[in-house]
């Protein structure tokens, strides 16, 4: 077994893993019990697992968990809360920017990665920051307007 | 094996006590709601008020709901309808979905029937229950019933005075009551929940990584399992090398005849075990292959003829007539959901407990029961939200998959499906293809209309679509094939004295099909509706201009004149396209001729050298009468556009003769943000009309509008989709 130390949402985890190459995306769901991030592809190519390591929006179903030692982890569970919601997870709220929701995690941990870059993203720009994250029930309208919401409050 | 070390932090939400990252004891049976089971050994009955209403002791209401919310916005939609009626503040209801031991079967969720058929009966059921609590505040007030009402939880006198709270009345009791068909609805014009855009009450927990979905649910003693699939479709299972998967501790492998699994008490080493499970399996080419699909729809084994539509005589016009044809291709298409299916089974001590996406989790008990060798009574399903599905995705075969595995090691299982699995084997949408002949008059209106389809028969009376589990571990089930009414749609809206629509009904489809959003009816508005444009340029006249001459439904006409105000269309004298690379289309559709109105125009640029349309604009007039929820409705509706755009311009399974080979997202690609265009929506709200179903029908002109819209820009006609680039650039020669 090896024992992993793992700096998520703020706060130190430890996890015994038989493979230290286990995707960061199992430890969190399952280990650490933060379900927010989904699994969609395994491959990196939906963006249904994003989460925030050292400010950059990854795709945590392709980071073996041995390769997050020492970063810094941020999940959606992370970001802010129903009661405490970032100001994009407020605009998305605003917006009812989700139909089904299961990209929803992805969207807001990629848009939230894209705006504390840059906060004042044009639509074309978070088109461009969102492009690796899929949505199949056609909410992409309402994200970009979301978007819009979040990049004008933190502008 | 990997474990939590440190104490794990409990997630509350603030939205309705959600519990989160949520574990329930294998004892319990999980619900969303909490004291959800304490209602358990209520009746289901769909027609009894107690059936779909209690009213609790703390003056909160609970709704069993049969229909569940996919993503659609029932979830605040049925609320809001049973609110109204019962004169209950919505903060106050509290909704329970899909759970056949506590919802009435409502029938699938599906066909766009949520609100139009579950909410119009939980609405007659909540307009019961208010007469019933008035009758009895009535006796105790000394008042007539007539001039009682029920306000915020309260029968009230309406000339003001002091009430009595609903939950004094029948708190925590139950009515007793058969739901009255005659029990009298409020007046539109009082309205004060329905038709408001009140927020949906899943939206904080989803986009705060708090919302329960089956794929988080952890049931105590839970396993993980992996189905291994067959390497070729109907291949059969050789033999399998145990020892291939030694290098894993714990995990278990589970064979019933062709199906094969592996279970282990972590996620990670059941999926890592599936990779490494070493398995001979026989050879199997009984597949068309995609590039095989269109010929052999022209050339069958078919089932038989059946003509549904015949008036005046088609034929004979056709005959001297200035004839106008074309053929329309839809090719297989997959549901392509953005999470593969996932469930989680408990099959023990001669019950089982499934939590389950179905969307139709009554039909599905049958199912599992029967593949359980199980009474019906000891099983039950309950729904759990999935990843979106807009149609028969692969849930219950997941469900299956879980069911069959949990029985096998008598421990809770969970399924989740891998990618490749989800495209590779979800039941898929079924090809059509279609060939329209039509002539126009002089003074430019439709004069005669053929249209034949090619399509697969569905199987009569199938009670569930055949699970790949069930079939792989040699259970019986009926054989057969669903997917939806897919001949729906195939004349045209429009006037036309001489009108002929026959189905060549074929034998099969080339994979397992399902019901795929809007069943048939995209591809049938596509062949009708470019048809429609087609028949304009011949009479010369502007498509929309066309469209509304051969109209005279006040509501069709107006969807078209309200989309057509929104995209500001300007007329096109003659008909003819302006060929300047850009370009604007427009359709329509009567759902199923007697549902939603829908007119769909857009603005597209193409790309002559690359072949690249680009969609910049959607202007959508939609009318489904009493709107409920206009917030949610234009959600659905811009997902219908977005959705079917994608469909459109990018989609086809590519499959040999073994296996579908578009198994991920580049290789079956969906539509993404650099490609959404602005999308406007223009709602037609009908009080006084009846609550019609919005779930499918803006998808329907979608394909037509923007075939009309890249002819209008470049002069050719598109006619098979996917409008690939390599497409477009062929058919500009």
């Amino acid at each position: 077994m090896h024992s992993l130390s793992l700096h998520v949402n703020g706060e130190s985890r430890t996890v015994e893993l038989r493979d230290s190459n286990e995707p960061l995306l199992y430890v969190l769901r399952n280990a650490l019990r933060l379900t927010g991030a989904k699994y969609g592809c395994g491959l990196g190519q939906c963006g249904a697992c994003t989460v925030v390591i050292d400010g950059e929006a990854e795709r945590s179903c392709r980071i073996p968990a041995s390769k997050a030692v020492g970063k810094t982890i941020l999940t959606i569970e992370g970001l802010g809360s129903p009661d405490n919601p970032h100001p994009l997870q407020a605009a998305f709220i605003a917006e009812q920017a989700a139909q089904c929701g299961y990209c929803a995690a992805g969207m807001v941990m990629a848009g939230a990665a894209a705006l504390a870059r840059k906060p004042d993203l044009t639509r074309d720009e978070a088109k461009a920051a969102l492009a690796g994250n899929l949505c199949r029930c056609g909410t992409h309208e309402r994200i970009l307007r979301a978007m819009a919401r979040a990049s004008t409050r933190t502008a | 094996m990997s474990a939590a070390v440190v104490s794990r932090r409990a997630f509350l939400t603030g939205a309705g006590a959600l519990v989160v990252g949520f574990t329930v004891p294998s004892t319990a049976f999980a619900q969303r709601l909490p004291r959800a089971d304490a209602a358990l050994g209520k009746t289901v009955d769909v027609g009894e008020v107690d059936g779909f209403i209690a009213v609790n002791a703390d003056g909160s209401v609970t709704i069993f709901s049969g229909k569940v919310d996919l993503g659609q916005g029932l979830r605040i939609a049925i609320p809001q309808m049973a609110a109204e009626e019962l004169g209950v503040g919505i903060e106050d209801i509290r909704m329970l979905e899909g759970d056949t031991a506590l919802t009435p079967d409502q029938g699938a969720t599906g066909g766009s029937s949520g609100v139009m058929r579950g909410g119009v009966q939980i609405r007659q059921a909540a307009a019961t229950a208010r007469e019933a609590l008035i009758a009895l505040a009535s006796a105790r007030i000394g008042k007539p019933a007539s001039e009682l009402d029920i306000v915020d939880g309260e029968v009230r006198p309406k000339a003001g005075g002091n009430g009595i709270r609903i939950a004094d009345l029948v708190g925590e009791r139950r009515f007793n009551l058969k739901v009255d068909a005659k029990a009298k609805l409020r007046d539109p014009a009082s309205y004060r929940v329905v038709g408001k855009p009140i927020a949906r009450p899943d939206i904080p927990a989803k986009v705060t990584g708090r919302h329960p979905y089956v794929h988080d649910l952890v049931v105590d003693g839970m396993l993980h399992g992996r189905v291994v699939r067959p390497p070729a479709v109907g291949a059969s299972l050789v033999s399998v090398d145990d020892a291939s998967v030694q290098s894993i501790p714990g995990v278990r492998i589970v064979r019933i005849k062709d199906f094969l699994a592996v279970v282990a008490a972590d996620e990670w080493d059941a999926i890592s075990a599936a990779r490494l499970l070493s398995a001979r399996w026989s050879e199997s080419s009984a597949l068309l292959g995609s590039d095989g699909v269109r010929s052999w729809m022209k050339r069958g084994p078919f089932e038989g003829d059946e003509t549904l539509v015949k008036k005046g005589d088609a034929t004979k016009a056709l005959v001297d007539a200035k004839k106008v044809s074309a053929e329309f291709y839809w090719p297989v298409q997959s549901h392509a959901s953005l999470g593969p299916s996932c469930a989680v089974a408990d099959v023990r001590d001669g019950k089982a407990t499934v939590w389950s996406a179905s969307q139709a989790t009554h039909r599905f008990r049958e199912t599992i029961a029967k593949a359980l060798a199980m009474p019906r009574d000891a099983v039950r399903i309950v729904y759990l939200d999935g990843a979106g599905c807009y149609g028969m995705n692969g849930h219950d075969d997941a469900a299956a998959d879980a069911a069959l595995l949990s029985k096998a090691v008598g421990r809770p299982v969970r399924v989740q499906w891998s990618r490749q699995d989800e495209h590779g084997f979800d039941p898929k949408a079924p090809p059509q293809l279609l060939a329209l002949e039509g002539s126009v008059t002089d003074d430019g209106r439709i004069d005669a209309w053929r249209t034949q389809m090619w399509i697969p028969k569905a199987t009569a009376s199938l009670p569930n679509m055949p699970l790949l589990a069930i079939d792989a571990a040699g259970i019986a089930q009926t054989p057969g094939i669903t997917m939806g009414l897919i001949s729906q749609n195939g004349d045209p809206p429009y006037a036309a004295p001489h009108q002929e629509v026959v189905v060549h009904w074929l034998q099969g489809a080339p994979l397992r099909p399902s019901n795929f959003r809007a069943p048939g009816k995209v591809a049938n508005c596509f062949a009708v509706e470019s048809f429609t444009d087609m028949l304009a340029a011949a009479a010369q006249r502007d498509p929309v201009e066309f469209r509304l001459r051969g109209l005279t439904d006040p509501r069709g006409i107006d969807v078209i004149r309200r989309a057509a105000a929104l995209i500001k269309w300007q007329p096109r004298d003659g008909g003819a396209p302006r060929t300047s690379g850009s370009g604007r289309g427009f359709a329509y559709i009567h759902y199923k001729h007697n549902e939603s109105y829908v007119a769909i125009a857009m603005d597209v640029d193409v790309d002559k050298s690359t072949g690249a349309i680009r969609v910049r604009r959607v202007a959508c007039a939609h009318d489904c009468g009493l709107v409920i929820n206009p917030a949610a409705l234009t959600a659905q509706i811009e997902g219908n556009i977005l959705q079917t755009l994608s469909r459109t311009l990018m989609e086809e399974v590519a499959f040999d003769r073994s296996r579908v080979t578009s198994v991920d997202w580049a290789s079956y690609p969906i539509l993404r943000f650099p490609e959404a265009p602005e999308v406007l929506v223009d709602i037609i709200d009908r009080p006084r009309e009846p609550p019609l179903g919005a779930g499918e029908a803006a998808a329907t002109p979608v394909p037509a509008a923007l075939a009309n819209a890249v002819f209008d820009a470049v002069g050719v006609r598109l006619t098979s989709v996917p409008f690939t680039r390599d497409r477009v650039r062929a058919a500009l020669g």
